[in-house]
């Protein structure tokens, strides 16, 4: 980009999602920097897919405003959809068409030219560790596999941020080791930004630079892993535990809106 | 990395390449196939159960007549004609083809991951209408090509131009009807979240309107005019017509008025006629209609049929730009 390079790949201000009965999202701040891999975490519910769909313009923000990579995705969904990968929550694939042919899809929809995307496709398959399986229906995938397909999907475009809704959800533990180092791996060649969320802390806490802990639409803090440790009092708290406290603290937080 | 490349310029919206995905999937798709079957044998039967029944019309007709439009529209006890077929089956060709396209991207999970392509929230329902009718328009055009060989080969007849213009105006307005109601099922895919219940409704709507719509035409006549079946002559022609009118609500009466008009050149009326309009027919000397003469007889139903599948696509196309990634 040869404008002032933008501080953040993804800039949230004050964003807020109101629906008729409750508030989704209440003035959401943060940022994620490039080439930082940054977690939302969170409780079931808080707000995190939301703010996510609000990110790629495929949801408007009722108030508060979203930068990525310098432009409004409410205002320029397409320029933003075109650089940014997207893991959904519970990623599905067409039952009936191979690994391959859905990512291929993918490709087309995102107009790369066939040659290029066929090498890319083959490519990506195979750090995915998924060759063997490529031209099988991806009915026949295991959740697992599916993950690991969804993570392809989202690189196939090569993007420059990346968006990762849950990507530990309903895999079995050695499953989510195997996933976390192959995002891990893949980030680091690519040099993307990453947003990450997720409920399960413990999981992802090892690859994430920063955190910003979410609950019910708030933001109740952010920062390295260390950072939160140390303001919940104890160098050595796992961060669930520190996600309870603050938690905890935050419910009782004279200033915290009653619920 | 800005603007699109030239390939994306040559490659065009992204509401073809979902056209293009959905055809792939859908002609290889196992309910196209039972589809073709259906249509096949309502192609075939028709015309070798009827067989007869054309060549004793092609003798008597002598020439004059529209006969090779005999081999759509005629049929035998207790075979009905190929038009008729085509009629009955062509709701549930749109059912198929569209009650599952929006609601079955939400339950296989990949509407989020669709969505977050660089590619407009309308090009889905776009590409998925488009693919769909297209599937209809060759399944249709093939048995309609399928009759028309077997009439050639079989019974050696060789249709006129006239002929052949009024078949293709039929072909069209059967894929606008087919599409009408391709149109209603992507409606019930778009507001009904299980494929399942949405392929009931609209096979509901459907039976309805087919089995029952007479019959509720009939009801509500007799409603709203309870003397006039058995009244004067003048009344019962009344009572007919406003009946008439009430079942005009089914598209399949437009459908088949239309058909009618279109098929039978010697149509010159497909509704119930009014007095003044009776006295008229029954001193008009049998004669055949233009092809422009009988698409004025048909105009109105198909004017409205065209209405009705436009008001089912906006319906479904608004309802899903106005609806939530995640609902």
């Amino acid at each position: 980009m040869a404008i002032a390079a933008p501080a953040a790949h993804i800039q949230a201000t004050a964003l807020t999602k109101r629906y008729e009965d409750f508030i989704a999202v209440d003035e959401l701040t943060f940022q994620v920097g490039a080439g930082e891999i940054y977690g939302l975490l969170g409780p079931n519910g808080a707000g995190k897919t939301t703010t996510i769909l609000m990110l790629l313009g495929l949801s408007e923000p009722s108030s508060g405003e979203a930068r990525v990579l310098g432009l409004d995705p409410a205002r320029s969904p397409l320029e933003v959809k075109r650089m940014v990968g997207y893991l959904p929550d519970s990623v599905g694939f067409y039952g009936r068409l191979s690994g391959r042919e859905n990512l291929d899809y993918t490709a087309r929809l995102n107009g790369l030219e066939p040659d290029l995307a066929a090498h890319r496709i083959e490519d990506l398959l195979s750090q995915v560790h998924l060759t063997d399986a490529a031209d099988q229906p991806a009915d026949t995938y295991s959740r697992g596999m599916l993950q690991r397909l969804g993570v392809a999907d989202a690189l196939v475009k090569e993007p420059s941020v990346l968006i990762l809704d849950e990507p530990t959800a309903s895999i079995d533990p050695a499953g989510v080791a195997d996933l976390l180092d192959l995002i891990r791996r893949l980030v680091a060649e690519r040099g993307l930004s990453v947003l990450l969320s997720s409920h399960l802390l413990a999981q992802v806490e090892r690859l994430c630079d920063r955190v910003g802990i979410f609950q019910r639409g708030h933001l109740i803090a952010e920062g390295t892993i260390s950072d939160l440790a140390q303001r919940a009092g104890d160098r050595n708290l796992a961060l669930d535990d520190i996600y309870r406290r603050l938690a905890a603290e935050a419910q009782e937080a004279p200033d915290g809106r009653p619920d | 990395m800005a603007g699109p490349t030239d390939w994306q310029r040559r490659r065009g919206p992204g509401w073809r390449v979902v056209m293009g995905k959905e055809l792939a999937e859908g002609l290889t798709s196992l309910r196209f196939l039972i589809l073709l079957g259906l249509l096949s044998l309502a192609a075939a039967g028709p015309v070798y159960a009827a067989s007869g029944a054309i060549r004793d019309a092609a003798e008597r007709a002598s020439g004059a007549a529209a006969v090779f439009l005999a081999l759509f529209t005629i049929g035998a006890d207790p075979v009905p004609s190929f038009v008729g077929l085509v009629g009955f089956l062509a709701p549930l060709l749109g059912i198929a083809f569209g009650f599952d396209a929006i609601n079955g991207e939400r339950a296989q999970g990949t509407m989020p991951r669709l969505l977050s392509q660089p590619i407009h929230r309308d090009d889905v329902i776009n590409g998925k209408f488009a693919a769909g009718l297209a599937m209809i328009a060759v399944a249709v055009t093939g048995t309609m090509l399928l009759v028309a060989g077997i009439g050639l080969l079989r019974l050696g007849i060789v249709p006129s131009l006239g002929e052949v213009a009024r078949l293709v105006v039929w072909l069209a307005l059967t894929i606008v009807y087919i599409g009408m109601w391709l149109a209603f099922a992507t409606l019930c895919s778009v507001v009904v979240r299980r494929a399942a219940t949405s392929a009931l409704i609209a096979i509901g709507v459907w039976l309805a309107l087919s089995l029952f719509g007479v019959l509720l035409a009939r009801l509500v006549a007799s409603f709203i005019d309870p003397t006039g079946a058995t009244g004067a002559p003048a009344d019962a022609l009344a009572h007919a017509q406003l009946e008439q009118q009430l079942s005009a609500i089914s598209p399949g009466t437009l459908y088949s008025q239309a058909t009618t008009a279109l098929l039978t050149p010697s149509a010159t009326n497909v509704t119930v006629p009014g007095l003044a309009q009776l006295i008229q027919l029954s001193q008009q000397i049998p004669t055949q209609l233009s092809l422009d003469q009988s698409l004025l007889v048909a105009w109105p139903q198909i004017v409205i049929l065209v209405a009705i599948t436009i008001a089912c696509f906006v319906l479904a196309y608004v309802g899903f730009l106005r609806q939530e990634v995640r609902a």
